[in-house]
């Protein structure tokens, strides 16, 4: 008791030492409170975020939006989702930033510093949807292991950046190359520094894609750091862990990348249809490339209340990993019957395509507002949840928003 | 009181002036070139770290049958899962997961054969058992009705 007494004494004036001021009733404060000051960081701070962000999980930080905050045609930084395998890197030199390319199948490893990418190479602005592979992840019975995401790990801001594809020309790939694996500068969470958090990539064909880029900006300024400064690789259409951040080494391999997260059940569903719940051999897991057909009612937020004869006009995004969205509906009846919507061709390839439509109800009540999308190759969204998968990837269920018209 | 007792007094007092005013100064510049050498003030954020610990939290505290610091359920095995399960990860990843037995034992092997978990003995059976029957698997069927709705009036 006495000491405890002693240790609180002596670490209030402590504590004042450190805020710079003394606690005047800190005699009175809670044994077990923490003053604001001293408070963990507040991750809205700390990312610049919107109030209404969710944060699932701050060690690692991993932090989504509800489909209202991405209204916006461009995803701006305030409301993009944040997901991170492993600490986020602190401290960086841009000015002493190096990639470096290498690899089995590189014909001479090369290591270029920021500046020279910048001025060596042309560069190229693209809008790009990237969606976690988990997104939805949380709807899935029995529950899938990881980030319980619901619907707001998904973004398309506009990135800046030179193409993979010139930088590998520049370098020089031998004929047997396969895959691009990256590296990156952020830490295991473990503090083990012989492990990496996450080390994914690209088959050889998506590296040299027009859009595939290694990117310096993102909405025209630097990427800010949580989202991978100050240079990030981006793959768009694919699992937006594909897009490595923070990157300062790409392999160019003769065979598929085997780095953290490529192999076992990481970013990989069952090859074949499996049962909810059954259990799948890490042989029988394909690796997860183009990202499903979706899309989201940004427009109302879910819960509107309008007057009866009021038309509502609803709008959102839809995207189609690799492909294209060809065609847009709705329906207020619970799938019994669609309408179409109005949907934009997207500003380049990757990019979300935004829908909108005028809706009137045919009397007062209540009434859910489903949207479903279709690829270029004909398929669509489902109404319930697509083929379960231990690690719970790729929903994209119809999203819904409840309404209700009353007098 | 002489003239000459007065000068005497004032330069003793410039002189205590002088002292005061260079000792100050070396003061402020020893912390500079501290700051220089050591610019996130490491020492005294790490003391800022180990005072936080010691002093502002209890770190067993249960209020409402929730351990404070975690978040997680009060109930038997919640310390062997507070000592094991959040070394590397946050709680709130532990909570959010929901899995039967069979399916932790996997997620344990899986954390011990890549994320540097350690052997967990006789604790392993312990932490399955806590979180299968404190965060059991919710039914969720194909596709569970919109819940959590906040109604508002929509303004044009």
């Amino acid at each position: 008791m006495k000491r405890r007494a002693f240790v609180k004494k002596t670490a209030l004036s402590s504590l004042a030492g450190l805020i710079g001021a003394p606690i005047v009733f800190g005699k009175k404060m809670p044994a077990n409170y923490r003053p604001v000051t001293l408070q963990e960081p507040d991750p809205y701070q700390l990312f610049d975020l919107n109030q209404e962000m969710v944060v699932l999980n701050n060690r690692p930080w991993n932090i989504e939006a509800k489909a209202h905050l991405l209204d916006e045609d461009i995803t701006s930084a305030e409301h993009m989702f944040i997901r991170n395998n492993g600490v986020i890197p602190k401290d960086i030199d841009v000015k002493s930033w190096t990639l470096t390319i290498d690899g089995e199948s590189v014909q001479q490893e090369k290591t270029y510093s920021l500046a020279e990418l910048k001025s060596k190479f042309q560069q190229y602005t693209y809008q790009v949807t990237l969606e976690c592979g988990g997104n939805g992840r949380s709807e899935f019975d029995p529950p899938a292991k990881g980030n319980q995401w619901t619907v707001g790990a998904v973004s398309c801001a506009q990135w800046t950046g030179v193409r993979l594809r010139d930088l590998l020309e520049d370098v020089g790939v031998k004929s047997d190359a396969v895959y691009i694996g990256y590296h990156a500068i952020d830490t295991h969470l473990s503090g083990d520094p012989a492990k990496e958090p996450i080390s994914r990539g690209v088959p050889m064909e998506k590296a040299l894609q027009d859009e595939t880029l290694l990117a310096f900006q993102m909405n025209g300024e630097d990427i800010p750091l949580a989202h991978g400064y100050p240079l990030r690789l981006i793959a768009g259409g694919w699992p937006a862990s594909a897009s490595g951040k923070w990157v300062n080494r790409l392999s160019i391999r003769d065979r598929v990348h085997d780095g953290a997260k490529m192999t076992g059940t990481s970013y990989r569903i069952p090859c074949k249809p499996v049962a909810p719940g059954e259990k799948v051999e890490d042989k029988d897991m394909c690796i997860i490339e183009s990202m499903p057909v979706k899309s989201l009612i940004t427009y109302p937020k879910s819960g509107a209340i309008i007057e009866s004869g009021e038309k509502l006009n609803i709008r959102g995004h839809a995207w189609a990993g690799e492909l294209e969205v060809s065609r847009m509906e709705y329906s207020i009846d619970f799938g019994a019957s669609w309408n179409q919507a109005n949907l934009d061709q997207p500003v380049n390839r990757l990019a979300w395509q935004h829908f909108s439509a005028s809706i009137e109800f045919p009397e007062n009540g209540y009434y859910e507002i489903w949207a479903k999308a279709t690829d270029s190759n004909g398929n669509s969204q489902p109404m319930v949840l697509p083929g379960w998968n231990p690690k719970g990837y790729l929903n994209n269920a119809c999203h819904r928003i409840a309404i209700k018209v009353e007098s | 009181m002489s003239e000459q007792d007065e000068l005497r007094k004032l330069v003793r007092a410039v002189s205590r002036l002088t002292l005061g005013v260079a000792f100050g100064a070396s003061l402020v510049i020893a912390m500079l070139i501290y700051y220089i050498v050591d610019p996130s003030v490491s020492a005294v954020t790490q003391l800022i770290q180990e005072k936080e610990t010691v002093v502002t939290e209890n770190p067993d505290l249960i209020e409402n049958g929730v351990h404070v610091r975690t978040g997680l359920i009060e109930a038997e095995g919640l310390m062997s899962v507070v000592n094991n399960c959040t070394n590397c990860h946050s709680a709130k990843l532990v909570i959010q997961n929901r899995m039967n037995t069979e399916r932790w034992k996997s997620t344990i092997q899986w954390m011990q054969r890549t994320q540097n978990l350690w052997d967990l003995g006789d604790q392993e059976e312990v932490i399955i058992n806590y979180l299968v029957k404190n965060y059991p698997p919710p039914k969720k069927g194909r596709r569970q009705a919109l819940s959590d709705i906040q109604w508002y009036k929509l303004e044009d």
